[in-house]
């Protein structure tokens, strides 16, 4: 994973409620063995008609996303299943960041592990953005994960939260499973013990 | 006496009794806790990268033995007079291939497509007695939820997930929050353990359980057999909660008592008298709280698409200005659009095409047994195509050992394999754009029974009601007097 400190961008406005990982990428795309491509069926349902061809008026037809790495959403994105394949199809379209009011829990869970930031706003914030965004789509966002601040265009900012553990795998590109595998000699004490 | 700070809850004795400590963590960065995995189950949609994952660093499964795999999302259900493995396509082969080579490869017991015990994993851990009170279960999967109906702390994980238990049987977790669901009253002819769930998601929203765990209680509960305490557990994750769990009893130790991986003999009388205590202490806080009176329920059916947009099957489509919130009246607007339904319509009597019966939510016995008794002597309507999909190849086997499969079939129903099925459309089982499905499954998004499908969830009750009627139907005009 790349790590992740500060990055500047656009930001595309999807800002739907309970946006589910059937629509983020549908089950039939989930018969793959590896994580590759799914950025090509993004939204799949909503981005392409029933012969496939590209539906104009969808988001992620428009030539302007070409670039954008922040997506801004709803109420509980990422509801729904548990599958991974909605974090990878969303980074390897080229999203970094999703902000949206609330997150399905295994959502957010996953995106943190796929260098994917989740960023929960209170609905104040998140009408600002979406009216700014109604204004003028083509202003760049900054967001600055080390200092957990989000800058609007005009560089006014506020803070967002985020676990310092996940912080911290995120901005030095790491994933978790190192550090847990740091844990054996208690996890082999903890099973003796169980058995006594 | 104890004093409240020593009072806990189902969930609080489950979780401290599997964290991993480490004495020498100073605790100068807020990390999360390190959780033990009792269960490990897999299957093959969400677990080959996670293998991958495995073999690139070079690691081992640690405890092969406390993981268990299956087959269920991709494998077909039609069965064929070569056997039943006609694939949708190459793709759901390999998958399947790959998680039998895997399992092979790494040493974890699998119910492999030629298994004849294999089937959902959420029907198959519990029938086999994998699934115990006391117990932390994860699966890549987020109905994982239904195992807690035996007192279990069971969530969904992400494939990351999967390879940090295969890797290490632990998970990195934080302390989610508790609620107390007591459901309360006395159920009515026609009303299942599936309409107290629906109504509970339609009651606090299909967001309204995140970042909970929920325990449900009251004497409703209490009554329900493990296969509808299963039904409830299972769709907790349909209200955000990732689990939901439910005190064990003699209804518990009695379906547990002689399954082929239940402790037997002197070891099955520690462990009962262990899980005795696994209930939520007189006087333990939950975070949060709510009682819901089921006396005046009805059958539920969805009309939206997600689980919280359900109604009484007597009820009509509602009006989206009604909404107080803006966002609540354009999620409204937006799904009534794409189901093609009509505000004020009255939802029985509306025409449907086809029924599902199955899935991890309802493709148990006793769900078929119900669907059985309304099907019984009679014909399902020459529009609707109705599919029932056992949930495991044991299902299947007690159901046609009772004679269901042949109620089915003298309907006009479709008698098939066990599998994930219509549930979510991997497998070539699959409804038509436009076309209207009376599902027992769990989830009704967009697009999840097929592209441009529109699913109505509802109890086995319902779907064999509609399926006769060719529309939607309130079963209770089908029960004797």
């Amino acid at each position: 994973m790349e790590p992740f400190i500060k990055i500047k961008s656009r930001i595309a406005a999807l800002p739907l409620d309970n946006i589910d990982t059937d629509q983020i990428i549908p089950a039939r795309f989930l018969k793959i063995t590896d994580k590759k491509g799914l950025g090509n069926h993004l939204f799949a349902d909503w981005r392409y008609d029933q012969e496939g061809n590209p539906i104009p008026d969808f988001l992620l037809n428009q030539p302007e996303i070409d670039g954008v790495k922040i997506l801004l959403a709803g109420q509980n994105f990422g509801c729904g299943s548990s599958r991974e394949h909605a974090p990878w199809a969303l980074t390897d379209f080229g999203f970094q960041v999703i902000i949206a009011e609330s997150f399905g829990d295994i959502f957010r869970n996953n995106a943190l592990k796929n260098g994917l930031l989740p960023i929960q706003v209170d609905p104040e914030v998140h009408s600002q953005i979406k009216n700014l965004l109604n204004q003028n789509s083509s202003t760049q966002w900054t967001i600055d994960l080390e200092q957990q601040e989000l800058f609007f265009p005009d560089q006014s900012s506020v803070k967002f939260q985020v676990d310092p553990f996940s912080r911290t795998c995120l901005m030095n590109g790491v994933d978790e499973l190192g550090y847990l595998l740091t844990f054996l000699d208690k996890i082999v004490d903890y099973e003796s013990q169980k058995q006594k | 006496m104890m004093n409240d700070s020593k009072k806990q809850t189902l969930f609080e004795k489950i979780w401290n009794d599997h964290l991993v400590r480490d004495p020498s963590n100073s605790k100068q960065m807020q990390v999360p806790e390190v959780l033990y995995i009792d269960l490990h189950l897999i299957h093959e949609v969400t677990s080959p990268q996670a293998f991958s994952g495995l073999r690139d660093r070079g690691l081992a499964v640690r405890r092969p033995d406390r993981t268990i795999a299956t087959v269920d999302h991709a494998i077909p259900t039609k069965p064929s007079q070569k056997g039943r493995l006609e694939f949708a396509d190459d793709l759901c082969r390999k998958q399947i291939a790959q998680l039998e080579e895997n399992a092979r490869q790494f040493g974890i017991t699998a119910y492999g497509a030629e298994n004849n015990q294999n089937g959902v994993v959420h029907v198959v851990g519990p029938e086999l007695g994998y699934t115990q009170p006391g117990m932390t279960i994860v699966c890549g999967d987020s109905h994982t939820s239904t195992h807690g109906a035996f007192g279990a702390l069971a969530f969904g994980i992400g494939t990351s997930e999967v390879e940090h238990v295969l890797a290490t049987q632990c998970l990195l977790q934080y302390k989610p929050r508790t609620f107390e669901v007591r459901i309360e009253g006395k159920l009515n002819p026609g009303v299942t353990a599936k309409d107290i769930i629906l109504a509970f998601i339609n009651r606090i929203g299909v967001h309204g359980g995140t970042g909970f765990v929920i325990e449900y209680r009251g004497s409703v509960i209490q009554a329900l057999s493990m296969e509808e305490r299963m039904t409830i557990c299972n769709m907790s994750i349909e209200a955000g909660a990732r689990a939901g769990m439910i005190a064990p009893d003699e209804t518990t130790f009695a379906y547990l008592a002689g399954r082929p991986n239940a402790p037997k003999g002197e070891k099955w009388e520690e462990a009962v008298q262990k899980w005795k205590n696994l209930r939520s202490d007189d006087g333990a806080i939950f975070d949060r709280s709510i009682t819901l009176d089921i006396s005046n329920l009805e059958p539920m059916i969805t009309f939206g698409t997600n689980p919280g947009m359900g109604i009484p099957v007597t009820g009509r489509i509602p009006n989206p200005d009604d909404s107080s919130e803006t966002s609540q009246k354009n999620a409204l607007k937006k799904s009534l659009e794409y189901m093609g339904f009509q505000v004020g319509e009255k939802i029985s009597g509306h025409p449907i095409d086809a029924v599902f019966i199955g899935s991890c939510t309802n493709g148990r016995l006793s769900d078929l047994r119900e669907a059985a008794s309304i099907l019984r002597n009679r014909k399902v309507a020459d529009s609707v195509r109705v599919l029932v999909v056992p949930g495991s190849q044991q299902v299947k086997r007690q159901a046609e050992a009772e004679g269901l499969d042949q109620i089915f079939i003298s309907a006009g129903a479709e008698w098939r394999e066990p599998g994930c099925s219509m549930c979510i459309a991997m497998n070539g089982d699959q409804i038509e754009p436009g076309q209207y499905a009376v599902s027992t499954s769990n989830r009704n998004f967009e697009g999840r029974q097929g592209k441009g499908g529109r699913t109505l969830l509802a109890s086995p009750l319902t779907a064999a009601a509609s399926a006769i009627a060719g529309c939607v139907a309130d079963v209770r005009t089908f029960l004797e007097a």
